[in-house]
């Protein structure tokens, strides 16, 4: 399956390389890139993706429907379906879909949870002064967090936006030197200290072997 | 919504005229045009409460309802609020000189675990363009926090905010504790923030649940005066 760029996975998704199969992979676009990076690991030939536009983390009360939808368009052409979606802000709406159409989903409160490994991310959970950037979001951050919020225009909103934030961590997905670099280059432009994080791909990759 | 702001004097204006291009500056964010308009106005002789609820107020109803419908988002609404703060400030100290009218007290503050407030400082500061007392404890407010601030300011509302669908239970909490210290029927609860909707507000006993700034302050007016009915009844 090939990858497309990081532009279209932030506002298209990605269709599912084939029509039917066993398993069936319903993501945010912004693990895409993960996603597909275990299924060639793990040699998982049988799973298939499809994903969400990953802009859609900006907007999570459209989350439940949009995945409930692609859930309807798929439950009958393939064997079984798995959200790979974690509450990402839609207080709990998401997991009730899920419950509804019978259809196992990720656990956690969100990616940076599940990536770090929600029982060690909950014992931090008092961290409420750190910003979180993914690889993905750190790619992508102009389009998920400078221009969204405005600062492309008026940077001079930053401190109402960012004015009680500490420290920006980078959970690294992979090791990157280009792209820590431009996480820190985040942290300065967002006037936040900066803290890596490697966490591989944590929950994600026992998630999705459970689903092998 | 303005055109080109260059050739235009705000003191050659008529006082509707200059009203209406401060509605203008409100939505494009102007303060320092925001901030003329206002001594402009307090030099014609206008009450401070007037130059508040007509052109700061009103201009500033137009952005919260442009932000419902989604002409507006965040950045602007942000930018109006600045420039909206920059008149009320002059207004402000005036406004007491000359006994606007108070419409009440709240205590308002962001729950426990969550450092987001830009909703709340945009209900507190219409709230106040309103004529009520504003109390605002910041971020992070513990149940002690909450309880602490009503005891001592005696308000006749609670505001709570949450951004997160992790924290926004805290307001639960700060409710139940309340309720077990026989005070719930002493406040007027309202919630907000953009993961809560009406059925969350209900669920945890919040009086009401309020979607925008506008609406936190329509609803306020609306419990005060049910509030002053029973009282007089």
């Amino acid at each position: 399956m090939t990858l497309p760029s990081d532009d279209s996975l932030t506002r298209n998704g990605l269709a599912p390389a084939h029509e039917t199969g066993r398993v069936l992979l319903i993501a945010c676009g912004a693990l895409a890139r993960e996603i597909l990076a275990l299924i060639r690991l793990n040699g998982w030939s049988h799973m298939d993706l499809t994903c969400l536009p990953a802009i859609l983390h900006n907007h999570p009360e459209k989350i439940a429907a949009a995945v409930e939808q692609t859930i309807l368009e798929h439950q009958a052409t393939h064997d079984r379906l798995f959200v790979v979606y974690a509450d990402c802000g839609t207080g709990g709406m998401l997991e009730q879909v899920c419950t509804r159409h019978g259809v196992e989903m990720i656990a956690g409160p969100h990616c940076y949870s599940f990536y770090e490994g929600n029982a060690a991310f909950a014992e931090h959970g008092d961290e409420i002064t750190a910003f979180y950037l993914t690889d993905f979001l750190t790619r992508q951050f102009d389009a998920f967090v400078w221009k969204p919020l405005g600062l492309d225009r008026h940077p001079e909103l930053l401190p109402a936006y960012f004015g009680h934030y500490t420290k920006l961590v980078y959970q690294a997905q992979t090791d990157d030197p280009a792209l820590t670099t431009k996480a820190q280059e985040c942290a300065a432009r967002l006037g936040l200290s900066f803290e890596r994080r490697f966490t591989g791909y944590g929950d994600l990759a026992t998630a999705l072997a459970k689903q092998a | 919504m303005s055109e080109d702001q260059d050739d235009i004097i705000l003191s050659e204006l008529n006082d509707e005229e200059l009203v209406e291009q401060m509605f203008d500056d409100l939505y494009d964010g102007l303060k320092e045009e925001i901030e003329e308009g206002v001594n402009i106005l307090l030099e014609r002789g206008w009450e401070p409460y007037r130059i508040l609820t007509e052109a700061l107020v009103g201009g500033m109803t137009v952005v919260g309802a442009d932000f419902r419908d989604g002409i507006l988002f965040v950045p602007e609404v942000l930018l109006a609020a600045n420039a909206m703060k920059g008149g009320m400030a002059i207004l402000k100290p005036l406004l007491a000189e000359t006994g606007a009218p108070r419409m009440g007290k709240m205590v308002i503050g962001t729950v426990k675990g969550d450092i987001h407030d830009i909703g709340k400082n945009l209900v507190a500061m219409m709230m106040e363009g309103a004529g009520f007392e504003v109390v605002d404890l910041g971020i992070n407010n513990d149940v002690d926090a909450y309880l602490g601030a009503l005891e001592s300011e005696q308000p006749d509302i609670l505001g709570m905010s949450a951004l997160l669908t992790t924290t926004m239970p805290y307001m639960k909490t700060v409710i139940d504790t309340l309720a077990e210290r026989g005070l719930r029927d002493e406040y007027i609860v309202l919630v907000g923030g953009a993961p809560l909707n009406e059925e969350f507000g209900k669920a945890i006993g919040a009086d009401a649940y309020c979607r925008d700034a506008a609406v936190a302050v329509e609803t306020a007016k609306s419990f005060i005066a049910r509030k002053h009915n029973q009282m007089s009844a």
